[in-house]
């Protein structure tokens, strides 16, 4: 167990890791591509618009699943100490933030044709940009304070009560929408899902997650230096390669 | 235990006492609440009905930006001059000691916007039915906005920049308390039961109450550290 | 297959393919940054290690 806790241990592990992870998400992506643009057929209502869903709704997961791990990686910082850890939130964060402005950016472009406005203040949009708005605060938070050891506990107490407020906000957003919402707008309509459609979706996803745990793992890394920099591991490897 | 109700019910009063010397502190929040409702009116023109409709939300907001404005006061005086440590250190369980400060704080911010808020509520040319809601939603409504808004005092102590960043970090969760408690005024104008409504801010306001503080304490000890 | 209807997609080429643009994007930067900043740290750290070895 302290073996995997430790900087140079994880280093050199997340060193080797990254290109063969980058290798499996090239091929999900080819092929979540190839079959959500060429082989998935057009749909009844929304012709090609729809496609766009395998991008929005792939985003709009990742964006929910990093703040979750992120919010659980903060937890651990806080409870077991583990510097990994906090290294782990930390670079959890502008990732997860990019996917939330995916998601949202998307989410208009759907919307523009389906409901003639570049915005609407659909439940899973509003949801998203609360979302983003907490992101933000996040890495605000953290850029806000010195010590990285503080900035770490303090963010991670920060996604802790934001996690927990999440299915609130999820619940409360829902709620206003139904009562607000006129009925001509639906749901940005995830159409009802053919095979066809739900092979690149998840495709997508996957190719997401791999992405993002590629990208942490770069992340990591270079904090990793950063911290470890009065070590004597760093200073050889600097030294080593040029 | 008998202890600890007194040391509590001399916190109380030592922050209540404390507050009311700099009555600027207390004042401030509660005039931008009147300026800022006011000023919707003078941005939109006079028009009843729409005054009528937005003014739940107006006046909710406003409640909101009160809240954030006065929040700095809660822990950053006593954190200055060291007895925010000492509070730290003492026997008292520090959570208790939090919730002790906040229920001082929301007596002097909170509850006053609650009280003024006919005033407004006249203003915005709501009818006299929705007075009794829009003050119950606040009622119950401030407190959770000033939890919430510890644990973002907390985590920003003695941080440069605190003032914005504790609304940046802080609003977004305020939105639930906002749906609910401006939904509540906007449902009794349109005749909607407002049941549901309440019974959330009142489960909201449980969760917070049992959660937050303790969330606090934490926050603080890191911020101390 | 008909490439004209592939780029035009019924019609709704710009948000699609908007879309995936911005999406290309996004994978884009977060794979450039973290790269060029490890070009920047590594320099940085190399540069205060000379310094440490000089002013021994």
């Amino acid at each position: 167990m302290h073996k995997y806790a430790s900087p140079k241990f994880f280093y050199v592990l997340a060193g080797q890791l990254v290109p063969w992870i980058a290798t499996i998400t090239i091929v999900l992506l080819l092929a979540g591509l190839y079959l959500g643009l060429f082989v998935a057929p057009s749909d009844y209502q929304q012709g090609e618009s729809y496609r766009i869903m395998f991008v929005h709704v792939p985003a709009a997961w990742m964006s929910m699943f990093i703040y979750v791990l992120m919010a659980g990686a903060g937890a651990v910082a806080l409870v077991w100490n583990i510097k990994l850890a906090e290294i782990f939130a930390n670079s959890c964060a502008p990732i997860g933030a990019s996917f939330t402005f995916l998601a949202l950016a998307t989410g208009s472009l759907w919307g523009k044709p389906m409901w003639g406005t570049w915005w609407a203040w659909d439940a899973r949009l509003t949801s998203e940009l609360i979302l983003f708005f907490l992101y933000i605060g996040y890495m605000a938070l953290q850029a806000s304070i010195d010590d990285p050891r503080r900035a770490a506990r303090a963010a991670a107490i920060l996604a802790l009560v934001g996690v927990v407020n999440i299915p609130v906000i999820h619940f409360s957003v829902e709620w206003w929408n139904t009562l607000h919402q006129p009925a001509s707008l639906g749901k940005v309509g995830t159409p009802s899902i053919h095979p066809s459609m739900l092979a690149p979706l998840l495709l997508m996803a996957f190719a997401f997650k791999t992405f993002f745990a590629g990208t942490v793992l770069l992340r990591m890394r270079n904090e990793i230096l950063e911290r470890e920099r009065h070590t004597t591991w760093v200073t050889e490897m600097l030294e080593s390669k040029p | 235990m008998p202890r600890l109700f007194k040391a509590i019910g001399r916190l109380y009063w030592r922050d209540l006492t404390v507050a009311l010397r700099r009555s600027t502190d207390i004042l401030t929040p509660l005039v931008f609440f009147v300026i800022v409702v006011s000023l919707f009116p003078l941005g939109l023109g006079p028009e009843p009905n729409t005054l009528r409709t937005i003014a739940p939300g107006v006046i909710w907001v406003g409640a909101l930006l009160a809240t954030m404005l006065s929040l700095n006061r809660l822990f950053a005086n006593d954190y200055v001059d060291g007895t925010l440590e000492q509070m730290a250190l003492a026997p008292y369980p520090l959570a208790l000691l939090v919730l002790t400060k906040i229920a001082a704080h929301w007596t002097l911010t909170g509850l006053p916007l609650v009280l003024i808020s006919p005033l407004l509520a006249v203003q915005m040319q709501l009818p006299e039915a929705a007075f009794r809601t829009l003050t119950l939603s606040l009622l119950l409504g401030t407190p959770i906005l000033s939890l919430l808004g510890a644990v973002g005092a907390a985590l920003t102590l003695g941080l440069r920049g605190g003032g914005v960043l504790v609304s940046l970090l802080v609003l977004p969760l305020y939105t639930p308390v906002l749906i609910f408690g401006a939904g509540s005024v906007a449902g009794v104008l349109v005749g909607i039961d407002t049941g549901a409504h309440f019974s959330l801010l009142g489960a909201f306001l449980a969760l917070a109450l049992t959660f937050l503080p303790w969330a606090t304490a934490a926050a603080l000890r890191v911020s101390l550290d | 297959m008909n490439w004209q209807e592939f780029f035009t997609m019924g019609g709704y080429g710009l948000y699609v393919w908007g879309s995936y643009g911005i999406a290309a994007l996004i994978l884009i930067l977060n794979l450039y940054l973290p790269l060029r900043r490890r070009k920047v740290v590594r320099q940085r750290l190399r540069e205060f290690l000379h310094l440490k070895e000089q002013t021994r």
